[in-house]
């Protein structure tokens, strides 16, 4: 059944090569989209379609359903709960690859921007990291990892436990992320410290109960931490490399099929929140609609704090600004770069998570649909300069953190040239110690 | 039957909740079933108690981390597989419904599951209902209490009889085409700021 008949007809254009469609959306069904989310920062511009027009101009409702748990969100949407999905970058790599307990053809067709991640360790671990290595207040992202590598090995010869530090899913950005920056420093993150997971809301109690040293989550648990007084943050995504996608929207590629003009009016509403979320001038207005209850539940303050990128470090009054730390619009973060999901899957092989296969470049680059971006929005709207699957981390202000570039053509070299990696499944290189 | 012999474990922080699930797991003659309310060294529990079938409530934030928990034994080499069949969605969204996921031992037959997964979700279709009848119950008694106290209140400030005031509450009600109880909390309210 077609819903929200008179919204449609009256709604106005979006863009001007746009035609609204006609009434009766050729069988496309109702109008209104469920779309389940988790309570984060990183969710803003789907909030801010459904609670500042951006959607209802499209002539669509976004019903938004708050969930718990990144594999409730995954399943929800393999079994139509769910339309769409706000979900981790790798989560549909991972699904396309068949990974996970319940894999289930994935797309995204719009990123959500990048930003958003950072790492904290415990007061208790960055003091000795202090003490032990000499690390300075003012230290980078790179030295911070250094030095716990410093403390990791203090604590090896003296049989201490180990580390244990918090992701939040192992198909996540978080994980790939927190594991760059611990092998950059010279970590392995599956034989130097104990990787668990904890959910994000939980992140900051963990830490301080002394069940985790450290994790990697998205805003605003780490300024949570850190304003507690319990964590310090020692490097944030634009650290380890600032392209990274953090979460995308999802959909089935069956359900993208049969409703593309579905897809095309949810992109349009979606780049034009995108657009406004980037402002900020309207960064108390969203800051405002994140804190309350039924989305993220978590001090106004803090939020408008992250959204500016003004980062309280700890408790002690040392703090850093990140320009651009939320790109929500800007630098074509919505666009869904194939290039990104090889970059995912190289890390997922690094990490022993599946091999390395031409089916699996094959499938990991099909889950990102710039195709459908482009059919939305017009060639446009899509970068000129560089192709959908390009060298990533080669330019200036978008560098890896260990400084290496990642050709997708090469991606076998880049893999193998990790210092750092647990490759152990078959078909991989036993090379490592 | 030999889908008797499986090992369960349950995982779910609703305590009242979970003895419902593994009661109805022991009448079906379930004898290994393990019941767990936190998550807390679940590895471990895992690695020991080495389940068929695991089943947790999707409202438990720790879901994420089963997952991660997972994602190691293919490593070890226990694989475990969501639900029981992909093909048959109409069970699979029975459970997701219910709020029950399962995760079973990848290689076990379907048909050995489905009854206990069949059984799982009707429990906890069955602790919901429990769940909203206690809470239409608590709210009828909350009602009931309120009229008693608009009625006394109109009885004394308008020197009525029990039947007249409760038939003035009724009879505004429909006139407002409201409920009954709402018309007594607005005197309840009225009265409070009077007197």
């Amino acid at each position: 059944m077609v819903t929200k008949i008179t919204d449609t007809a009256n709604a106005p254009r979006g863009g001007d090569s746009r035609l609204a469609a006609p009434a009766a959306l050729a069988g496309e069904g109702s109008r209104t989209l469920r779309a389940g989310f988790i309570p984060l920062v990183d969710a803003s511009v789907l909030i801010a379609a459904a609670e500042f027009g951006f959607a209802r101009k499209e002539g669509i409702v976004l019903d938004l359903v708050k969930d718990v748990s990144w594999a409730n969100v995954r399943d929800r949407l393999a079994f139509r709960q769910f339309d769409i999905a706000h979900m981790l970058s790798p989560m549909p790599v991972a699904s396309m690859l068949g990974l996970g307990s319940n894999p289930s053809p994935t797309i995204t067709p719009f990123s959500l921007g990048g930003g958003g991640n950072a790492i904290t360790l415990s007061t208790r671990l960055y003091a000795r990291m202090r003490q032990e290595a000499s690390l300075t207040e003012t230290a980078s992202a790179l030295e911070n990892a250094q030095a716990l590598a410093k403390v990791i090995l203090g604590m090896k010869a003296r049989g201490e436990p180990l580390p244990t530090l918090g992701v939040t899913y192992p198909f996540s950005s978080h994980n790939y992320e927190f594991r760059f920056w611990l092998a950059a420093g010279g970590i392995d993150p599956d034989r130097d410290v104990k990787l668990v997971v904890v959910p994000p809301p939980m992140t900051s109690d963990a830490l301080a109960a002394g069940a985790i040293d450290g994790f990697c989550v998205g805003a605003p648990w780490n300024m949570v931490a850190s304003e507690r007084g319990v964590g310090r943050i020692v490097a944030a995504k634009q650290d380890i490399w600032p392209s990274a996608p953090e979460k995308v929207i999802g959909m089935r590629p069956e359900w993208a099929e049969t409703h593309p003009e579905t897809v095309s009016r949810l992109i349009v509403a979606l780049d034009a929140a995108a657009r406004w979320c980037d402002r900020p001038e309207n960064h108390d207005a969203l800051s405002e609609a994140l804190a309350e209850t039924r989305y993220l539940a978590a001090p106004v303050d803090i939020i408008r704090r992250v959204l500016a990128g003004e980062f309280n470090l700890d408790d002690q009054g040392n703090r850093r600004v990140i320009d651009g730390y939320f790109k929500f619009h800007d630098g074509f973060a919505n666009y869904p770069r194939p290039s990104q999901a090889l970059w995912i899957y190289s890390q997922m092989i690094r990490w022993g998570q599946t091999d390395l296969s031409s089916t699996g470049m094959t499938a990991a680059a099909a889950a990102y649909r710039p195709d459908i971006y482009r059919l939305a929005l017009g060639a446009d709207a899509a970068p000129l300069l560089d192709n959908d699957i390009r060298v990533e981390g080669d330019m200036d202000g978008d560098r890896f953190i260990d400084g290496q570039v990642f050709d997708p053509a090469r991606i076998a070299d880049y893999i193998a040239g990790f210092a750092v990696k647990s490759m152990t499944r078959s078909g991989s290189p036993a090379e490592e110690n | 039957m030999a889908y008797l012999d499986l090992t369960i474990l349950v995982i779910d922080e609703n305590a009242i909740r979970a003895s419902i699930i593994e009661e109805g797991l022991r009448e079906a003659g379930h004898a290994k079933v393990t019941v767990v309310h936190e998550v807390n060294g679940i590895a471990r529990i895992i690695e020991t108690l080495q389940p068929d079938v695991i089943f947790i409530d999707l409202e438990n934030p720790n879901r994420d981390m089963m997952e991660h928990l997972f994602q190691l034994t293919r490593t070890v080499g226990r694989p475990i597989a969501m639900f029981v069949d992909r093909s048959d969605t109409a069970s699979i969204e029975a459970a997701v419904d219910a709020g029950v996921s399962a995760y079973i031992v990848d290689g076990l037959k379907k048909e050995r599951v489905k009854p206990i997964l069949d059984m799982a979700v009707s429990r906890f279709n069955a602790f919901s209902r429990l769940q909203r009848e206690l809470a239409d119950a608590k709210s009828a008694l909350e009602e009931r209490k309120i009229v008693e106290r608009a009625k006394g209140i109109l009885m004394k400030m308008r020197g009525i009889s029990e039947e007249q005031a409760f038939a003035l509450l009724r009879q505004t009600a429909m006139n407002e085409k409201k409920k009954m109880s709402d018309i007594a909390q607005s005197v309840v309210t009225a009265a409070g700021l009077l007197m």
